[in-house]
């Protein structure tokens, strides 16, 4: 055991936490040059694209520091606000952490609440400068902050650049000096955590665990305790680029297992894997995950309806994270009430629709959770608009707030104060991490953060800000229920659970959004905001005035029928409210607004 | 009945608004105008024994043919194909083409209808449309036609262009009403795609077309028009009684006809085909004796629905007793279902048993056929 190192890399997107990985494994020869896809972590497609890390993954390297072998468990941690909980399970799962830090961009926000997450641990950090052969690095002022944030020396500071691999070694003896052993007893009773899991299509559920005590070996009845449920361990195993079959892992080390499990819902982050004949205790800090964002996701065309329900199907299985239900709207037909972490999470479930399952779908306005009290206190869970009960029946609305950690430059500081307040924002704290580093701390309604708060951020501070939020609850709220009418006729996918101050503008705003997006047709359309039976905003589509080939002889027959034939086609593609056709584009006007 | 059409590809300049197959090089017309009478050989089965009761010659500009040509094709059509005694022959001319004694030569050829291209008597529009005429030679050139005994005439008018007023195109109305002229098409400006037009709009060069206006153009034109005493007998085409195009008319009705010449459509009930719109290239098939030409075949389905789409577009509109008779009681049920909200709200009628487009339905042709395909 005490040539076991667990660590994983705490770091910003972009600052370089793949290339550096890549090169530890090329380092300690886990993978040949040849035979390596850039970035071996981060294997999905779009984590590729996006640059982040969506999934945490594990994998051992074996290197020999003088004359003697360790084996290193690097578990790569997931690096997005909406995965908070997973990243806290990973770095449970670790003795140590590099905190790997961009010469040129210095500390970001997401950096630091991991950071705080990785000491409240009780992890080792070994700091690491990266990308420092960069036009624009700023090595000493980068140090400073680093030495500011976690009262190191100068010299613990390493100095690395993944991309030409300068200090590649030093890193690795720094991981084998500084982080320490693992402890634990392989004959006490198994204590194994999980904290992570991946869905495989031959295999079922892969789970990934560390194990604190005990040993687990093939073919041992184990059980899940947050569970209860109980498995065989049909196959068990260290991580190397691929699965390494073992007969046994021992206490200190990192594997999987494999029991059949076709579902992800069975295996929860932070759960404790634990044998049926000598069961150990739980550990500390597991929690279910709970979603924080709703959608509604629907078929394009109403008719896919069953495929769609087949893919979301198959994508729960390897993302537990993601919830639905069917929910039925009268403008969309049948489709899925969808919970998610985040409005990343929301994106990439979207985008996993599309590309890995061929799917287009039409995503609704997104709500967070409310708690409505009604007058006699019943409380209802409202993930939906129309979840919402009449407003005579209800007492009070509760909405979540999230304590929001903002890191800028000081430069923006007054650019922020305006957005966040602005969004009900409430300031709690402002200090200087450096000179040049501010942060900012304001309790949010969450509920604005799922309206154009990223988009506004980056643009207010040209991109220097980074973002990093916790739930800390609910509180009251005047929340009301807006509903878009098109010639009176209400259209239940448009409608939004938003806060009474902004409900007129974000009304007349979607009005004039929908003008853009709905077609003329042969009639006038009127679009309304209303909040109960009062209109809040208005606008008027005028009737098409001429819509005729002018010229129909021999030729242009069979031209002027396809051209037919295919509007014919793309009217089938709307929906129906009243008498309007509406485009799918315009369900999804909400996400667009200014 | 059936009908033949030629299309004779050569024009003097080219109209920035049109997408018609023609060319501005005229060294190949001798040659074209022989191989427009081989196609006659070769394609003198098409119609079957049917009787030829239209011959249309347009283009392009056939008024830049000389009259030998003319009474040449004239010739060959007669000897290959059952042409009736009381044919319709229309010669599609340009006002700059006519010389005082040009319609004479034409009517002794045997053509006995002119369509003429005036599109406008302002030099504004006929400027901006890049027509090589005058308005000067717009009025000029009927008053020939007249006196050479020609008084089947129809003038093209274009409405809704960036340079016509409403005023202006009243004024166009009043002109050709003034003149006498028994038929009228009047066409909406048309920015087709791969047009010098569409491009010099996408260029901002000129200005975007004003549908707004084009539809005032157009109720104002049918109010006019039926005050005057012509039948709006098709979307842009309006007649005195008795000087309705037989030709055209034929499109509309699914009857045969035969297209010669590059670029023409035939159809003969259950197909259509279209030869290659390329000069040089239907030249060098015709001299191998073979037509060169795409072939459709129509499922039963899209002859109902170009049944519906021309049909609707007519005075006496989409007769259902035809729709119950070829395409079925289904087809009779569809159509019928979704007549009841287009008569709720005025843009349809039913007279005896067809439906009929009101003016405000005439309009908007284009989405209600389209709702009405199956």
């Amino acid at each position: 055991m005490k040539h076991i190192r667990n660590f994983c890399i705490i770091a910003h997107i972009d600052h370089g936490k793949s290339t550096l990985a890549d090169r530890l494994l090329e380092h300690t020869k886990t993978i040949g040059e040849r035979d390596m896809m850039n970035q071996v972590l981060d294997d999905m497609d779009l984590e590729r694209e996006k640059g982040i890390t969506i999934k945490s993954h594990a994998i051992q390297m074996s290197y020999t520091y003088k004359g003697e072998k360790y084996i290193f468990n690097l578990i790569d941690t997931p690096g997005h606000v909406d995965f908070s909980y997973e990243v806290s399970r990973a770095l449970a799962a670790c003795e140590g952490a590099l905190l790997l830090v961009d010469a040129s961009q210095g500390i970001q926000a997401q950096t630091i609440s991991n950071l705080y997450l990785a000491i409240g641990n009780d992890l080792e950090i070994i700091p690491v400068i990266n990308k420092i052969d960069m036009e624009g690095a700023m090595i000493p002022e980068v140090k400073d902050q680093i030495i500011d944030l976690i009262g190191c020396k100068d010299e613990d500071i390493l100095l690395a650049s993944g991309k030409s691999g300068i200090g590649i070694e030093e890193i690795l003896a720094a991981v084998v000096e500084r982080i320490p052993a693992p402890k634990g007893d392989v004959e006490a009773p198994l204590q194994a955590l999980i904290f992570d899991s991946v869905f495989n299509s031959f295999r079922g559920i892969i789970a990934y665990y560390r194990i604190f005590n005990g040993t687990i070996r093939k073919g041992d009845k184990i059980k899940f305790i947050a569970t209860g449920a109980t498995y065989e361990a049909d196959e068990i195993g260290v991580l190397k680029l691929g699965l390494d079959e073992r007969k046994e892992v021992r206490a200190g080390d990192v594997g999987y297992i494999i029991t059949g499990i076709k579902n992800a819902k069975e295996v929860k982050v932070g759960d404790t894997i634990t044998l049926t004949s000598a069961p150990g205790e739980a550990i500390n800090g597991f929690e279910e995950v709970k979603p924080m964002v709703f959608a509604g996701i629907f078929p394009v065309v109403t008719e896919d309806f069953e495929e769609l329900r087949e893919c979301m199907d198959k994508l729960q299985l390897n993302d537990a994270s993601l919830t639905y239900e069917i929910e039925t709207s009268q403008a969309l037909g049948f489709g899925f009430r969808c919970g998610f972490l985040g409005l990343l999470h929301m994106e990439i479930i979207q985008e996993r629709l599309e590309r890995e399952f061929n799917q287009t779908v039409i995503t609704t306005v997104p709500n967070v959770s409310f708690i409505a009290y009604t007058t006699r206190d019943e409380k209802i869970i409202v993930n939906n608009p129309a979840e919402m009960p009449d407003v005579v029946k209800v007492g009070r609305i509760e909405e979540p707030f999230i304590r929001a950690q903002i890191i800028t430059l000081p430069d923006y500081i007054g650019n922020i104060m305006t957005l966040c307040l602005g969004k009900r924002g409430i300031l709690l704290n402002q200090s200087y991490l450096t000179t040049s580093r501010v942060e900012l701390i304001f309790e949010m309604p969450l509920t604005e953060i799922v309206f154009d708060f990223y988009d506004k951020l980056k643009s207010s501070t040209r991109g220097y800000a980074s973002f990093d939020y916790t739930p800390i609850g609910y509180r009251d709220a005047d929340i009301v229920k807006m509903d878009i009418l098109l010639n009176g006729d209400k259209v239940d996918a448009l409608s939004a659970l938003i806060h009474r101050s902004r409900a007129q503008d974000f009304g007349r705003k979607l009005c004039e959004k929908l003008k853009e997006l709905l077609p003329r047709q042969q009639f006038m359309i009127a679009i309304q905001a209303a909040i109960g039976a009062k209109v809040v905003a208005r606008e008027t589509i005028s009737a098409m005035r001429k819509d005729v080939t002018a010229k129909c002889y021999g030729g242009d027959i069979s031209r002027k029928r396809k051209l037919l034939e295919k509007q014919k086609e793309g009217k089938k593609r709307m929906r129906q409210i009243g008498n309007v056709e509406v485009p799918q584009e315009a369900f999804l006007a909400v996400l667009k607004l200014d | 009945m059936a009908g033949i059409y030629l299309h004779i590809p050569f024009c003097k300049q080219a109209c920035h608004y049109c997408n018609f197959h023609f060319s501005t090089n005229h060294s190949s017309l001798p040659d074209m105008v022989t191989a427009i009478q081989q196609e006659i050989q070769l394609q003198q089965q098409y119609l079957g024994s049917q009787p030829v009761e239209t011959i249309y010659f347009g283009g392009g500009t056939p008024s830049l043919l000389s009259t030998a040509a003319i009474a040449g094709i004239l010739d060959t059509l007669r000897s290959h194909f059952n042409v009736q005694p009381g044919v319709e022959i229309t010669l599609e001319t340009n006002p700059d083409d006519f010389t005082e004694d040009k319609p004479a030569q034409w009517a002794a050829a045997g053509v006995n209808r002119l369509s003429i291209g005036i599109q406008s008597f302002y030099d504004a529009d006929l400027q901006w449309m890049n027509r090589a005429h005058n308005a000067q030679q717009a009025k000029q050139c009927i008053a020939w036609a007249r006196a050479a005994g020609i008084h089947n005439i129809t003038i093209d008018l274009i409405y809704g262009t960036p340079t016509l007023s409403d005023e202006g195109w009243k004024n166009n109305v009043q002109k050709a009403l003034a003149l006498g002229v028994p038929h009228l098409s009047c066409y909406a400006l048309t920015v087709e795609p791969q047009t010098a037009l569409h491009k010099m709009i996408e260029q901002h060069k000129k200005e975007a077309v004003d549908t707004d206006k084009q539809g005032r153009h157009f109720e104002l034109l049918m109010d006019w028009l039926g005050e005057a005493g012509y039948e709006h007998y098709e979307i842009s085409n309006f007649a005195k009684p008795g000087f309705r195009s037989r030709h055209n008319s034929s499109y509309w009705q699914g009857s045969h006809y035969l297209g010669l010449g590059p670029s023409a459509h035939s159809f003969n009930g259950t197909s259509r085909q279209w030869n290659i719109a390329n000069n040089a290239l239907y030249l060098k098939a015709i001299a191998s004796n073979e037509v060169p030409f795409e072939l459709e075949t129509l499922t039963a389905t899209q002859q109902l629905n170009e049944y519906i789409m021309t049909s609707l577009r007519t005075m006496e509109g989409l007769s259902l007793d035809k729709v119950a008779l070829e395409w079925g009681a289904p087809a009779l049920l569809a159509v019928e279902q979704l007549a009841v909200k287009y008569i709720h709200n005025g843009l349809m009628v039913q007279h005896d048993r067809n439906l009929r487009l009101t003016p405000q339905g005439k309009l908007l042709a284009d989405g209600i056929a389209a709702d009405f395909f199956q």
